[in-house]
């Protein structure tokens, strides 16, 4: 238990740093790390396959394609768009609207009694896979045609118009 | 698991951490003496005899050059570049089954580090970690050259990921287990992988070269276009870092290809020879075909860097897209027929 405060204790302190960090390149590291406290918290619940597949899509595919655009668009004190009044104001009340969100939630707050999984073997590859395919099989089919049709969607916003072109 | 056994384990690590360093230490002189036979020239020889200590000679260089941090690159970052690329290179040896189960002296152990059951796909994890390394390194330098050779280092092997992954779909496909321990115990008595997934293989093979930027995929420190690539403004034991990290990708990812495809341990007749030498000696025979296996991949790397040019930048993309992709998924699918109808 005590393992699990220390990497909860380092998931938040990285987050805090991801959004406080000046240079928007050192925020994706800290977003890095974030990220593998994220993978051992999986370690620690058994769920080697959610782990490694966290580990390979989130810190080796998607972070490394946030950093190659962060890379690439150079991001300094000069180029930083002027806020507007208008933004600032809407900031101001969303932020209000998230502080009022937050304090109501901890208002209801009790410790929930730990969920004792059936099978604690769930995690492993094999039994993951069982159920999956088994027990939520259309589910899991329908989201990878969403999936498949964001990155439809994407590849034609990435085309250029034939007729502007 | 008792004291015996965590000091087994721990001696295994060291032993194949030094093994990995030596091998990749030697890699260097390797690739001189090869490159030298390619070209007709004699190669290094003047460092001990045949120039064997020539590693050690370069090595010392390396340390007593002098270290040079630029003014405007960011420090903590630049160091923690070369640091991460060795670190990513040497933790992927973790997941390979070096051999069988040794019996020796009443204890019986495996010459593995651990056996995790997505030993696979742990390595996939390490591989894709390793590119930080560079590209770290690379931007923290605050250098154009770097920045795009670092640029260049992320998008080629986030394109050459993916069909390393799905050729491993296929593969796995075959076996029916993520572990490497059981992927190599499925090769026993000549069912080597690469019999029935040779095109698998061939992708394997290409992504690898993709992977560890070995020629000719090695765009991210092309010295035409970019003086040094990612690592312009690294001098000294760093720099040595990054060419050391080369290295030892290389023998990890022979390393994975033999145990994937040609038969890890596996050699033929291995039965009659453990049923003769015991339980000691025979699983460090199939030990020793390993490192053989390994040896010739480690040749064919060389081999094809001093023959075969380097790709344009958008022949690379290509390769990667246009023509990989497809026939990873092409793959997977005459795979999954086969196994249907067989």
């Amino acid at each position: 238990m005590s393992t699990f405060y220390f990497i909860a204790f380092l998931s938040i302190f990285f987050s805090i740093l991801v959004i406080t960090a000046k240079s928007p390149v050192h925020s994706i590291l800290y977003l890095i790390l974030t990220f593998f406290t994220f993978t051992i918290h999986y370690i620690l619940m058994n769920a080697q396959f959610l782990a490694v597949v966290n580990f390979i899509v989130y810190m080796g595919a998607i972070l490394v394609l946030f950093l190659y655009t962060l890379m690439l668009i150079n991001l300094n004190k000069e180029s930083e768009p002027r806020k507007s009044n208008l933004v600032k104001i809407a900031g101001f009340i969303g932020g209000a609207c998230f502080l009022i969100t937050i304090v109501a939630a901890l208002k209801a707050f009790t410790v929930s009694q730990p969920v004792l999984l059936s099978n604690p073997n769930l995690g492993l590859v094999k039994n993951l896979g069982k159920i999956l395919f088994n027990e939520f099989l259309l589910p899991f089919e329908v989201s990878s045609v969403l999936l498949l049709s964001a990155m439809v969607g994407a590849v034609l916003l990435a085309t250029k118009d034939p007729k502007t072109a | 698991m008792g004291l015996a056994d965590i000091v087994i384990k721990l001696v295994l690590i060291v032993i194949i951490f030094l093994i990995s360093l030596v091998i990749a230490m030697y890699s260097t002189y390797a690739e001189r003496k090869i490159a030298a036979f390619f070209q007709d020239r004699i190669g290094p020889n003047r460092a001990g005899p045949w120039g064997i200590l020539q590693p050690l000679a370069d090595g010392g260089k390396m340390f007593l050059k002098e270290e040079i941090i630029p003014t405007n690159a960011s420090p903590f970052l630049f160091i923690a570049g070369p640091s991460l690329a060795i670190l990513t290179a040497c933790i992927g040896s973790a997941v390979i089954p070096w051999g069988q189960t040794v019996t020796m002296g009443g204890h019986t152990f495996d010459l593995q580090v651990t056996d995790i059951n997505v030993g696979i796909l742990y390595i996939f994890g390490v591989v894709s970690l390793g590119v930080y390394g560079v590209m770290i390194g690379g931007w923290a330098s605050n250098n154009k050259y770097s920045l795009l050779g670092a640029i260049r280092a992320a998008s080629q092997n986030i394109s050459y990921e993916i069909s390393m992954g799905l050729s491993i779909i296929a593969l796995l496909m075959v076996t029916g287990t993520l572990s490497l321990k059981e992927i190599a115990e499925h090769q026993h008595g000549w069912h080597w992988n690469v019999l029935y997934q040779p095109v698998g293989f061939i992708l394997f093979i290409v992504c690898a070269f993709a992977e560890t930027n070995r020629t000719p995929f090695d765009l991210p420190e092309c010295e035409t276009e970019l003086v040094g690539g990612y690592h312009t403004e690294y001098s000294s034991m760093k720099l040595g870092f990054y060419l050391f990290a080369e290295y030892i990708n290389m023998f990890i990812s022979s390393a994975v290809m033999a145990t994937l495809y040609w038969g890890g341990y596996n050699y033929p007749g291995m039965d009659w020879v453990l049923a003769h030498t015991g339980p000691t000696i025979g699983p460090l025979i199939g030990t020793a075909v390993l490192f053989a296996k390994i040896f010739l991949f480690i040749f064919f790397f060389m081999w094809v860097r001093w023959t075969i040019p380097r790709f344009r930048y958008d022949q690379l993309m290509d390769l990667g897209w246009k023509v990989l992709i497809p026939l990873a998924i092409a793959n997977i699918i005459v795979t999954g027929l086969w196994i249907t109808f067989f």
